[in-house]
Parts: structure tokens; C-alpha cells; sequence
């Protein structure tokens, strides 16, 4: 298949027949991805210099975030980036989750097609049209119902103090929004992956359908499962507009989430092209720079995850 | 299971668990219907409201019209349809043609690790935040150049073609059936020829369908454009000035505090996202009958 070592005639041969031209062309083009990723990381590790020279390691564990003193540290916009994709978790597992499981166990296959088109189509809506949504429709929504939230679940510190829409809640909940067509669309093939022995045996072992489902199934669809969660939750952590929409733009750390919060992608969003001087810059990428390395860790191990649960494919 | 303290039939503790069993059945799987319903639900609330809400604030203007200067109503955003036209039109030809032939790469040459490890770059690089590719395209062209530009814009969203071209070219390709390689080899082709007369021309509406879908993401995008493309509300000359696009509209009218900019930004959504959605349902019913795509 390759371009190994090859008797020069042979190699003259196949330059004829254009063979190694298109081999070589198409592995530029291919080796380019990985010269684009390097060149990337070169791009926010060489522009926050000034930044990581100043602040070091204590930039990822300072709370102060202040332009007029130059003076940076990431901390709010780490913990608010955290507290609102643990809040779409909360929410986005179980509800897609579950929807997979339907999908792929309960409906009957037309119908099942069908839907999960229509929900992979919701995975299609621009980020920007969430954040829309967010701010018109879920926040008066959120206001409305908070009375309810508060009689529920204010006795925890998570849910005191006042409350104006934009927050670290509202974040979380338009992110769910967006994750759960991922956490579908991915938990349903790889629960459409398990051999289908195994529901048979335990059907004829007098398992319900739900006892096939929770003890047989799913244990084997486990590893492809958190996969598709860590993708979302990646997904999640770099998600820009909607949270930049809603999330209310406050660089500090509060317990509750119903405080407006802060988020990494969203503090880029707002004052990068605001930033004066260098050092302001610099800070802005080096939080580009933490925002890739968190992505890329939680990318990668989510990968071989997938792989590994839909290598059990028969 | 705690069935024994039930006096009546000598049977009723197998009853009992048979009883919960089923219950649990029947409660657990239609708590997994309603996950469905819910996810779809919202859904289809989305589609409505904005199509009810955008579609009622539409008028001939929003296409044929500048922005109006600020607190003034009327107006529309046709300098800013025309700039995403623009950076879609850079973002393609950066992006398909690299995505496309790393694409033939993987599916016709490639083998071992080196092919695992383009692989796995790319499905790393399809991961990485837009606003990521926002600051790269910042460092690379506004930073040199000192002003936002179209072409900063544009290579920002390219770069964000790429992986998906590269993964959506490579699995349509996969599926030409081997069978058509080899005849057209036996009958004294050369693999490139093959792969030029054959193979590509019959993954030919999968690779479509691709290139679509991709565009229609990207065309959504507006963090990467913050700070590359930036804005602008007027025409956009040439490649090299700052240009309006509508996402970007579409959140700079939606913070601000104007009634008629945000019923202009509703309207914005309704047309981006009709766009989108006809694209999607197009390409993957219409041209392919493969309805999941890569991403």
C-alpha cells in the first residue's frame, strides 16, 4: 500500500501512472492536520508568554482578575467553566441516557430512525441560537419558576441568594440542552452494539425487559457510554455563546448557583477584543491555552473509550 | 421480598416479587420514553418559537437593507448575509481541499500507526473550542496585520472544516465496495486512476453530503469571529476588512438594549437556522440515504 522502498523501476513505473504523485499529495494533505495542530499549540503557547512568565502556575489558582492592575488569574472563570458543565451533566445523563435506551431497546426500529434524525437535528442549531433562546425564552422561564426551585431545593446553600435570570444555573441548563442530542446519538449506537445474545439470554432466563436492559446491556455498553459523555462534556466546556448569553458575566466565585458566574470561553468571547496591552492579551490566550489542554485530555480518553465500546461490535 | 408478612395465598411472596418486577419494568421503561419525548419536546419548542417568533419579524428589508445607526428602527442585515457568504466561500477552499485529500489519504494509502495517528489528530482537532480556533486565527493573521480582516475570519472557520472533511471523506470512500477497485485495477488501471474514475465518482454524493453538512455547521459558528472577522455595519470591501456575519449579528443585536434590534436579531435566527436545517434535512435525506454522518 505505502511508499516503502521500492527498485527504481518499479518507482518510475508508478510515477507514470501518477501513483506516487497522488500518494505524496494526499500525505501532505493528511500530515498538514498534524502540522496545524502543532502550529496551534505553538500559536497559545508562544503568545502567553508574557502572561505564564509573569503569573506562573499561580495564574490557574488566583481568584483576582483584574485589568486596570494587570493583575490576572483564572480561578472564576475555571470554577464558573466546572459548576456549569457538572449542572448540563446533572441533567444531560439522565435525560439522554434514558433516551437511548428507548431508542435502541424499546422502539421499534422505523420509529427509532425517525426520531433519532429529528433529535441529531437539534444537535445541527447554531450555538448563537441557544444563547437567543436562552435569554428571551429560559430566563423568564427560570424567573417563573424559581419560587418553585427555592421551596424544593433552597434549603441548600446551591440555590440562595438573589436571583436574576442570568446565572451559573441557566448556563448549565441551555448546555444540557445542547450536550443531550450528543450523549444520545452516541449512547444509542453503542447500546445498538451489544450483541444481541446477550438480551436473548437473559429474556430466556425470565429477565424482564428492563432487567435485560439495566443488568446485561447496559453493563456492556458501559465503557461506549462514558464515552459519549466525556464528549459532551468537552463539549461542554468550551461552549462560548449560550453561556456568554446567559451566564451574567461576573468574575467571581459564589456557592449558589442561581450568582451570575463567569465561564473560560466566555471571558475570552467578551474581552478579547477589548484588551489593551499586552499583558491583558496574553492573559486572554493563556486561557485559550488551559481551555485547549482541558478539551484535549477529555477528548482523547473519550475517543478510546468510544473505540473500545464499539469494538464489542459482533 | 418482604412478602411473607402477607398471610393470605401460600403463593404470595413469589406474587409479590413478580408484582414489583413488572412495576419496575413497566415505571423504569416509561421513564426512558419520556427522556424521548422531553429531549424532543424541546425540540420542537425551539423550531416553533422561532419560527413563529423570527417568521412574524421577517420583512423584505432584513435582506436588502444596511443597519440602521444605533437607536434608529428599520434597517436590515444584507451586508451581513453577503459576509458569511464570503467567509464560508474562504472557509471551503481552505478546508475541503485539505479535508478531502487527507480524506482520500486515510481511505486509499494509509496504514499502521501513522494513519492512527492522523486519525486521532484530527478527531483531537474536531474537539478543540471554536473560540480556541478564534485565538489561532487572531495570533496568525490580525496580530501581524494589526486589523481584523475577512481572510482571519474565513481561516478560522476553514480550519474548523477540516477534521470533518477529512472523517466524512474517509468513511464515504470506505464504503465504495472493494470489488469496484479491483475490476477496475484488473482491467489495467492504475490505482490513482482508479481512485480518480472510480471510487471518488462513486462516493461522490456521500462526499456532497459532507462538504454540506460542514459548511451548515460552520456557518453557524460566532465565537472564532469575534476577534478575526470582528463586525462591521456597512459593506465589507474586498478580503481584507473587517466584515458583518450573521451569528455574530445575531449576538451583538440580542445583548444590546434596543426592542427593534432584538426583534432584527430574532428575525437573523429564523433565517440562519431555517438555512441549517434545510441543509441538513437536504443533504442527508435527499442525497444520502446515510442519515448519520460523522463528527
Amino acid at each position: 500500500m505505502g511508499a516503502g522502498p521500492k527498485p527504481a523501476s518499479s518507482f518510475l513505473q508508478r510515477l507514470k501512472g501518477g501513483d506516487e504523485v497522488a500518494y505524496l499529495i494526499t500525505c501532505i494533505a493528511a500530515s498538514t492536520i498534524l502540522a496545524l495542530t502543532a502550529l496551534i499549540v505553538f500559536e497559545l503557547y508562544h503568545n502567553s508568554a508574557a502572561s505564564r512568565g509573569k503569573f506562573g502556575f499561580a495564574f490557574l489558582f488566583s481568584s483576582t482578575w483584574d485589568p486596570v492592575n494587570d493583575q490576572y488569574g483564572a480561578l472564576p472563570f475555571i470554577y464558573g467553566t466546572v459548576v456549569t458543565s457538572a449542572v448540563a451533566l446533572l441533567i444531560g445523563i439522565p435525560l439522554g441516557v434514558g433516551a437511548a435506551i428507548f431508542l435502541a431497546e424499546m422502539a421499534p426500529p422505523k420509529v427509532s430512525e425517525a426520531l433519532t434524525f429529528m433529535i441529531e437535528l437539534l444537535a445541527a442549531v447554531p450555538s448563537v441560537i441557544f444563547g437567543l433562546l436562552g435569554i428571551f425564552v429560559l430566563v423568564p422561564i427560570l424567573k417563573w419558576l424559581e419560587p418553585a426551585i427555592r421551596a424544593v431545593l433552597g434549603w441548600t446553600p446551591l440555590f440562595s441568594g438573589p436571583f436574576y435570570g442570568v446565572s451559573l444555573f441557566a448556563a448549565g441548563v441551555v448546555m444540557s440542552v445542547m450536550i443531550i442530542p450528543f450523549i444520545i446519538s452516541i449512547s444509542r449506537e453503542v447500546i445498538l452494539a451489544v450483541p444481541n445474545d446477550q438480551r436473548e439470554a437473559a429474556l430466556a432466563l425470565g429477565a424482564t425487559r428492563w432487567e435485560s436492559t439495566w443488568d446485561v446491556v447496559l453493563p456492556n455498553a458501559f465503557r461506549g457510554i462514558m464515552g459519549s459523555v466525556f464528549l459532551a462534556l468537552a463539549r461542554a466546556l468550551g461552549e462560548t455563546m449560550a453561556v456568554t448569553m446567559v451566564v451574567g458575566n461576573d468574575p467571581k466565585i459564589k456557592a449558589s448557583l442561581f450568582a451570575p458566574g463567569y465561564s473560560i470561553a466566555a471571558v475570552i468571547a467578551n474581552e478579547f477584543t477589548e484588551a489593551t496591552g499586552e499583558m491583558y492579551t496574553s492573559a486572554l490566550i493563556e486561557l485559550g491555552l488551559v481551555l485547549f489542554a482541558l478539551t484535549v485530555v477529555i477528548n482523547g480518553g473519550a475517543r478510546l473509550l468510544v473505540a473500545a465500546g464499539e469494538r464489542n461490535k459482533t | 421480598m418482604t412478602a411473607s408478612n402477607s398471610p393470605h395465598a401460600p403463593a404470595s411472596h413469589f406474587d409479590f416479587l413478580h408484582f414489583r418486577r413488572k412495576t419496575v419494568n413497566f415505571v423504569m421503561l416509561s421513564l426512558t420514553a419520556i427522556c424521548t419525548f422531553v429531549a424532543l419536546g424541546v425540540l420542537l419548542y425551539i423550531l416553533g418559537y422561532l419560527f413563529v417568533h423570527g417568521a412574524s419579524s421577517l420583512s423584505l428589508d432584513f435582506f436588502t437593507k444596511l443597519p440602521t445607526p444605533v437607536g434608529e428602527a428599520g434597517g436590515g442585515m444584507a451586508n451581513a448575509i453577503v459576509g458569511s457568504g464570503k467567509l464560508l466561500l474562504i472557509a471551503m477552499c481552505l478546508g475541503v481541499p485539505i479535508g478531502f485529500l487527507g480524506g482520500v489519504y486515510l481511505a486509499e494509502f494509509a496504514g499502521g500507526k501513522f494513519a492512527f495517528l492522523i486519525r486521532y489528530v484530527t478527531d483531537l482537532l474536531n474537539g478543540v473550542p471554536s473560540i480556541v480556533m478564534g485565538i489561532f486565527a487572531y495570533t496568525i493573521i490580525v496580530l501581524p496585520q494589526k486589523h481584523f480582516s475577512t481572510l482571519a475570519g474565513g481561516l478560522a472557520l476553514g480550519v474548523m472544516m477540516i477534521p470533518i472533511a477529512v472523517r466524512s471523506s474517509e468513511e464515504f470512500l470506505r464504503a465504495v465496495p472493494l470489488n469496484l477497485r479491483e475490476g477496475s485495477m484488473a482491467l489495467g488501471a492504475s490505482k490513482t486512476r482508479a481512485i480518480l474514475t472510480v471510487v471518488i465518482p462513486a462516493a461522490k454524493n456521500g462526499i456532497i453530503t459532507g462538504v454540506m453538512l460542514n459548511l451548515a455547521r460552520v456557518a453557524g459558528e460566532t465565537a472564532p469571529l469575534l476577534f478575526t472577522s470582528f463586525g462591521n455595519r456597512y459593506w465589507s470591501h474586498g478580503w481584507n476588512e473587517p466584515t458583518a456575519a450573521l451569528p455574530v449579528m445575531i449576538f451583538t443585536y440580542a445583548i444590546a438594549p434596543y426592542e427593534d434590534w432584538h426583534r432584527q436579531a430574532w428575525s437573523a435566527g429564523f433565517v440562519l437556522l431555517s438555512l441549517v436545517l434545510a441543509i441538513n434535512v437536504f443533504a442527508r435525506l435527499v442525497l444520502s440515504n446515510k442519515k448519520h454522518v460523522a463528527r
